[in-house]
């Protein structure tokens, strides 16, 4: 048994915190909260610059071929940091996508730049309120052209392109790469409550695409392209979870009521190591999402669900029970604990809801469950 | 049992919503005027007609009405979209401390003009280092002939920034055990060496205010019983705290979760008829209804002329949690499109963000999850106290951590 990184990996953890602490501290994630921007541009072309976009992209393809366990390691240390970035859109999202469902011809002409840093890319899915389904998509692909609004679409304003989940003439799943600055393609932004990330509505108007030719689209397909984004989220969201104990932890050991350390009182304490259960629980599902999707299980579907449902209870706890800890100071605008809430909402929401993993889960479940003779 | 109004109360209810619905404000009468401005000429048309103040005796510009009265006129009253939290603490919680404290001459003074609305009146009790821990408080109180020197912070002021009066509690003597070295004043809010800076929230909005006192002189004929007696002021305005009905605005609810789950679709159908969802409608309806009949056996021990007590925590204990979650929920239902919170086009009025947003504040405000626990523990259960660090020695040598 071997269910731990290796040194490797656990030294580009290292790399990678003290990276963002240099690059990402707190008032960079504020600046993009308080200002319109969608994301810092500098840190994305700091991270960029690390190669954290090219870790699980081919070396042919300009990447430099790293498993998961690597990307998993980075997008918790982008969680810890609530980083004002389009990452899980670009990277978990968009250039899985391609790598999934891309042409050789359309990966060799996207991946580079993905790579690179250079070409941010989001995906657009979601058209009305309530659980993304099949029949739920009404955007439709025609002579090599999208038409259709697809909201809420996640940095779609700061993407040179889009994968748009879309129907063909014959009503038949298609993944669609989609030019996003072309004119015919509008972006309205909408406010969402996480202000560190830039969200819009999308509005193609026969606006030119070309079809992911590598793979046939189907709903199977399009659940495990958000199987495997949901453990790299999850350990985005393993990251917030943890450091809003820490935040909450130093501060029940500092802050005094009644002559004691509030942390000295029950209520806190047994508080606080609830959040650090939950959050262990979470980080082993993570592992073996991790797992999973490093090898290519096929019990990728179960092991991503579980992940993904104990890391969206750990964050949203975490975060809301640290301002919490915090008291009234804890819901001022100027601690830093509203980053967490945010943040840990947004991603509980952003591939689906607790409730969409929950049902996914048992379903995974039954199905490798054996019936009992 | 019976929920219907006795034949009095009847009557008393139709006087009530008579007055009401021939009296509402009018557009052209509130046009350009603020929220402040509408509240306060809403507050004097009740007033002129004697629909203030409903319990407080006429002579302070009140009604002399029961206890039950208040409770039909509240809920008359609410039925309408009508400007009140600007009055709640005055009216609610100072104004009974006063009568309760103060001379007859100042609740003549004072009382008939919080009544109109003209005099606005926040609390300035809450400190950066006196919040669950109220008495911890530190803002220092000297003697200087017939005045007092104040000198330190409050924090957590609701409506500091459109107050004329305050009524603080400071420390006027550290070198005796915390709860004994504590007074209570009013405080003209107009006086020099008064700063008063708002809050911002996590939400955005700015509710509160920080307040600091430089060198501020109060009049000691202003002080609310004798000095080191602070404490025992500060219960009669927590104890009518609880009394007060201040009224949060909407929020989300079990309305608002229906009316998602049946828009939205789960596996092709509506969600309201997934049955994980209809489970947790269901959970958070016995919460609702709990806390409604709760309400309602409170207003009866009301009507009969007894004091809310300590089991009236329960409330807000579950109140503000449930408030997150599920507002949390609400915003599940709606999957990718719950993340927005955009005023130009909001999703069943933004109602389940703006409570989201605004739920951590509610679960702190005026007595956190935590206090409100071991107020039920102790003081309903009657279950020991936890030892206590901080009894039985001077406030100056109370352990503070080193602030």
């Amino acid at each position: 048994m071997n269910f731990e990184f290796s040194d490797e990996q656990l030294m580009l953890r290292e790399q990678a915190r003290g990276f963002l602490a240099q690059h990402c501290p707190p008032a960079v994630t504020r600046n993009v909260l308080e200002s319109d921007a969608d994301y810092d541009a500098e840190l994305w072309q700091n991270v960029a610059d690390m190669g954290w976009m090219a870790t699980t992209i081919p070396e042919q393809y300009g990447g430099l071929g790293l498993s998961y366990y690597e990307l998993a390691i980075i997008a918790e240390e982008l969680g810890r940091v609530v980083a004002p970035l389009p990452f899980s859109s670009s990277v978990y999202l968009a250039t899985e996508a391609i790598l999934q469902f891309g042409s050789e011809q359309q990966k060799a002409r996207w991946l580079p730049l993905l790579a690179s840093g250079e070409m941010i890319a989001t995906v657009a899915m979601t058209e009305r309120p309530g659980q993304l389904s099949e029949h739920s998509i009404s955007t439709r692909f025609h002579q090599d052209t999208l038409t259709g609004q697809k909201q809420p679409v996640a940095d779609s304003a700061i993407s040179t392109l889009i994968i748009v989940l879309a129907k063909n003439a014959d009503d038949e799943l298609v993944l669609c790469a989609c030019d996003a600055t072309h004119p015919t393609v509008v972006h309205s932004s909408l406010r969402s409550l996480d202000f560190s990330r830039g969200h819009s509505a999308v509005q193609f108007n026969s606006s030119p695409a070309e079809v992911l030719t590598g793979k046939t689209t189907d709903w199977a397909s399009i659940q495990e392209l958000l199987d495997r984004a949901a453990v790299l989220v999850a350990w985005e969201q393993l990251g917030i979870a943890d450091v809003a104990l820490e935040q909450a932890c130093e501060y029940a050991k500092q802050r005094y009521a009644f002559g004691r350390p509030i942390g000295s009182f029950q209520a806190i304490k047994h508080k606080l190591a609830g959040m650090y259960v939950k959050n262990t629980l979470a980080r082993s599902n993570a592992y073996f999402g991790a797992w999973a999707l490093a090898i290519g299980s096929d019990q990728l579907p179960l092991a991503a669900a579980t992940a993904r449902v104990a890391a969206i209870q750990a964050s949203v706890y975490a975060a809301q029970e640290n301002i919490q800890t915090h008291g009234g100071m804890g819901f001022t605008w100027e601690f830093d604990c509203q980053f967490y809430y945010r943040r840990a909402k947004l991603l509980s929401l952003a591939i689906g809801s607790e409730r969409y993993w929950q049902d996914r889960l048992v379903t995974g479940l039954n199905n490798q469950t054996p019936n009992a003779a | 049992m019976d929920f219907n109004d006795t034949a009095e109360e009847a009557t008393f209810r139709n006087e009530a919503a008579a007055w009401l619905a021939n009296n509402q404000l009018t557009a052209a009468e509130t046009q350009g005027l603020n929220r402040l401005q509408i509240a306060k000429l809403w507050q004097k048309r009740k007033h002129d007609a004697g629909w203030a103040c409903l319990g407080w005796d006429r002579k302070f510009g009140g009604r002399g009405a029961s206890a039950i009265e208040r409770v039909i006129w509240d809920q008359e009253e609410s039925k309408y979209d009508v400007p009140s939290r600007f009055f709640v603490i005055g009216q609610g919680m100072i104004g009974p401390t006063i009568m309760a404290w103060s001379t007859a001459e100042y609740c003549e003074r004072f009382l008939p003009k919080l009544a109109s609305g003209e005099e606005v009146w926040c609390q300035l009790f809450s400190e950066p280092a006196g919040g669950s821990d109220l008495a911890a408080l530190r803002t220092k109180a000297e003697q200087d002939g017939d005045e007092w020197i104040l000198n330190g912070q409050k924090i957590w002021t609701s409506g500091a920034h459109y107050s004329d009066y305050g009524l603080i509690v400071t420390r006027t003597d550290p070198s005796v055990a915390k709860h004994k070295g504590l007074t209570v004043f009013m405080i003209d809010m107009h006086s020099p060496g008064i700063e008063i800076k708002p809050i911002k929230q996590l939400n955005g909005e700015s509710d509160f205010n920080e307040v600091y006192f430089t060198d501020v002189r109060v009049p000691d004929s202003y002080r609310l019983g004798s000095v080191g007696q602070g404490w025992q002021v500060c219960l009669t305005t927590l104890m009518n705290e609880r009394l007060a009905i201040g009224g949060g605005g909407p929020g989300a609810d079990v309305k608002l979760a229906i009316d998602i789950a049946r828009t939205v679709e789960i596996n092709g159908k509506p969600a309201i008829e997934d049955s994980a969802v209809r489970a947790k409608i269901a959970e958070y309806h016995v919460l609702e209804a709990g806390l409604k009949y709760n309400g309602y056996r409170a207003i009866t021990a009301l009507s009969r002329g007894e004091l809310p007590g300590p089991e009236n925590s329960i409330g807000k204990l579950v109140g503000a949690p449930k408030l997150q979650s599920i507002a949390s929920f609400c915003m599940d239902l709606l999957e990718e499109h719950g993340v927005l919170w955009d005023e130009a086009q909001p999703l069943f009025d933004g109602l389940a963000q703006r409570s989201y947003m605004g739920a951590p504040g509610l679960r702190i405000a005026g007595g956190t999850d935590e206090i409100m626990t071991n107020i039920i523990a102790e003081r309903v259960l009657g279950l020991p106290q936890d030892p206590r660090a901080d009894k039985g020695i001077a406030f100056s040598d109370i352990p503070t951590g080193g602030h």
